[in-house]
């Protein structure tokens, strides 16, 4: 998560500075203000984050896939296998998308097309991308409903979208983003309209699927459970910008961001006491057309000064690949100065 | 905090033999001749101050439970008893009695809230309807109810949408409390609600239980937010209670197989605690046309012949202080 010159060697996707701005009715709102990480190959990093934070915009502006004309990539940029999608032609990025980068999206009833088969929204990135002729296609289709837990592919091949369960669903939403085996799989909140007995089969089909194929997964979900369970590194994101990254054990371990803190302490386990009282974050996450002009935590932050509220902090290291982005973190992490 | 004052009286609600059955109605002539099995033979009872947390995954029967005891559903079969008097049946005008001290709070209150109202309409309309005081009075209820609440007296003057979902979920709460209800179901009350913003609602909840002496019925399919507020649990798995207790028991220690795969499905946010899972196979089946004697036995990996004939009733066990739907646990 170093800056491009060291890793971008090594990084499959790496996101640098990346700003996104859209139209609205209160005026231009910037969505994403400098967001910067890399993915490795093979690797699965989590972006986590509340709404708003700026989550999703980043997966859309990765596959450049921002609502028009409202939404525009204004600067950074987005570097897969060494490439900037940014500048890339339009028909060029057509033949990434599906093909070497997969994307599942919330809401597999959204992302499927009511209106065709399933066997059909399957071999057609097949008879797109690998140039597969239609049997081919559709031989391949049925291998990937089979290789994603769909028992009876035959008769599902040949089923709509509504004939199936959310599970189903999101299985067949899956098997179309990896029919091309794609080097980067990004999935945006895969799991959270499915219930949780069936979040876990999804989540598990998804890391065996992954060690199989070898891709990298950018895992972008509310849900920090979801994130300690899957991901190798992390990313929290809060109202547009990254408050603080590192490996899992970094942040399940030793979060140094106060929000990081808030988020992992307010949230009720199953080890809290009975009714006792969680700790909150005060407040609301700021709109987007009324952010805060310094850190953009600042409004709800307990620990804030003066400072905080007039320039944001930049990024600093805690220690390895871990930064936060935050003038107080050194008080704030106990074990700050013990770490390895 | 915790201190527990039991009441003497028996409980404040008593459910017994709970059953809701909506017909499908099918076919040219739409006859129902099949029916969901929404709720089907549901029996628990709450006391007065107790929380009793409901906990399935989506099909499983819990908000139309909740809404059976809001009596916004008749019940097709069994009996509500609340505060000693029964309300299975009760029509109409009947019900407008009831409604003072039975209350909802629903999942997302944009949808819940009138959006051509202000807030102050929200909050005097339950007032209004019930007849409740004056209007002088009325207006001191309102300011009052937003101050118990955590919302600025002038929000009175503002509409739904110019709140966010946490404000918006207080000035469900503040309706649902306008009444001094004793009973308040609480319907997936956090789960539309940003990470930051749930813990907020769960205080506030808390904190008017306490304040108000309130029951609440909490539905939730987030078992971690459900033990956090509850004093017992029941887990629902197509219509039907399949076990029950303590929350604590039923965590450290559950005992039917559904139960088991539930609490090991939950993602822990604790990357040292990784892959430890079970992960249960297959989908909730529909309710409609459910499976034959215990509904879990198609997905349970202990299924013996005796589960697919045979329903088992909930009962005591020897294993642990709760009770259990469940042939192979003794």
């Amino acid at each position: 998560m170093n800056g491009p010159s060291s890793r971008a060697d090594v990084a499959l996707l790496a996101v640098n500075g990346l700003t996104v701005e859209f139209d609205t009715d209160e005026g231009v709102v910037r969505a994403v203000d400098g967001v910067t990480f890399d993915v490795k190959p093979g690797e699965t990093l989590g972006i986590v984050g509340e709404s708003g934070c700026g989550k999703s915009v980043t997966a859309l502006s990765i596959m450049r896939l921002l609502p028009q004309p409202m939404g525009r990539i204004v600067g950074g940029e987005i570097l897969f296998d060494g490439e900037n999608l940014r500048q890339l032609p339009l028909a060029a990025m057509q033949r990434i998308r599906g093909a070497r980068i997969g994307m599942v999206f919330q809401e597999p009833m959204t992302a499927l097309n009511p209106v065709h088969t399933i066997g059909r929204q399957l071999a057609e990135s097949l008879l797109l991308h690998e140039g597969l002729r239609p049997n081919d296609a559709l031989r391949q289709s049925m291998d990937m409903l089979h290789r994603v837990g769909i028992p009876a592919p035959d008769v599902r091949m040949t089923e709509y979208p509504h004939q199936l369960s959310g599970g189903m669903r999101q299985r067949v939403v899956m098997a179309i983003a990896l029919a091309c085996k794609p080097d980067l799989l990004i999935a945006d909140e895969p799991t959270t309209a499915l219930d949780v007995t069936v979040q876990a089969q999804i989540l598990a089909l998804m890391r065996e699927l992954q060690d199989d194929l070898g891709m990298a997964v950018v895992l972008i979900t509310h849900d920090l459970g979801v994130i300690a369970e899957t991901s190798d590194r992390a990313v929290v994101m809060y109202a547009g910008r990254i408050a603080e990254h590192g490996s899992v054990y970094d942040i399940f371990d030793r979060p140094a961001h106060p929000y990081t803190q808030g988020l992992l302490t307010s949230i009720p386990t199953l080890s809290t006491m009975r009714k006792s009282k969680l700790p909150v974050i005060e407040g609301m996450v700021p709109s987007l057309a009324d952010l805060p002009q310094g850190c953009r935590f600042e409004n709800r932050c307990a620990h804030r000064q003066p400072r905080c509220a007039e320039a944001p902090p930049e990024r600093e290291l805690v220690a390895g690949t871990h930064g936060v982005s935050c003038y107080r973190w050194r008080e704030l992490t106990p074990s700050a100065a013990a770490n390895p | 905090m915790n201190v527990e004052t039991p009441e003497p009286a028996g409980p404040l609600l008593e459910v017994a033999d709970l059953s809701m059955h909506f017909p499908v109605r099918e076919g040219v002539l739409r006859r129902a001749r099949r029916f969901n099995r929404a709720v089907d033979g549901v029996s628990f009872a709450i006391a007065s101050g107790e929380t009793l947390g409901l906990v399935g995954e989506s099909g499983c029967g819990k908000s139309t439970l909740g809404r059976c005891v809001a009596r916004l559903h008749a019940p097709t079969d069994g009996s509500i008893n609340f505060q000693g008097e029964e309300i299975t049946r009760l029509r109409g005008g009947r019900l407008r009695p009831l409604r003072r001290h039975i209350q909802m709070v629903f999942q997302d209150p944009m949808e819940s809230l009138n959006a051509r109202h202000n807030v102050g309409d929200i909050l005097r309309e339950p007032l209004v309807v019930q007849r409740v005081g004056d209007r002088a009075s009325r207006e001191l209820r309102v300011r009052e109810l937003l101050d118990i609440v955590g919302l600025p007296a002038r929000s009175a003057q503002r509409y739904p949408f110019e709140f966010s979902g946490g404000q918006r979920q207080r000035i469900g709460i503040a309706r649902a409390i306008a009444l001094k209800p004793r009973l308040v179901i609480c319907d997936e009350p956090v789960s539309a609600l940003d990470v930051s913003i749930q813990s907020q609602i769960l205080n506030l909840l808390n904190d008017l239980q306490r304040e108000f002496r309130l029951s609440y019925l909490f539905i939730a399919h987030d078992l971690a937010v459900v033990k956090h507020t509850s004093d017992r649990i029941a887990v629902m798995y197509l219509g039907k209670i399949v076990e029950t207790g303590d929350g604590e028991s039923i965590y450290r220690a559950p005992r039917h197989p559904y139960t088991k795969s539930l609490i090991s499905a939950i993602p822990v946010p604790d990357p040292h605690q990784r892959a430890r899972r079970e992960v249960l196979w297959g989908d909730v089946p529909s309710p409609i046309d459910p499976p034959s004697g215990c509904a879990f036995h198609p997905r349970c990996p202990m299924a013996t012949a005796r589960c697919r004939v045979e329903t088992p009733a909930l009962r005591a066990v020897r294993s642990a202080p709760q009770r259990v739907a469940c042939h192979l646990v003794d």
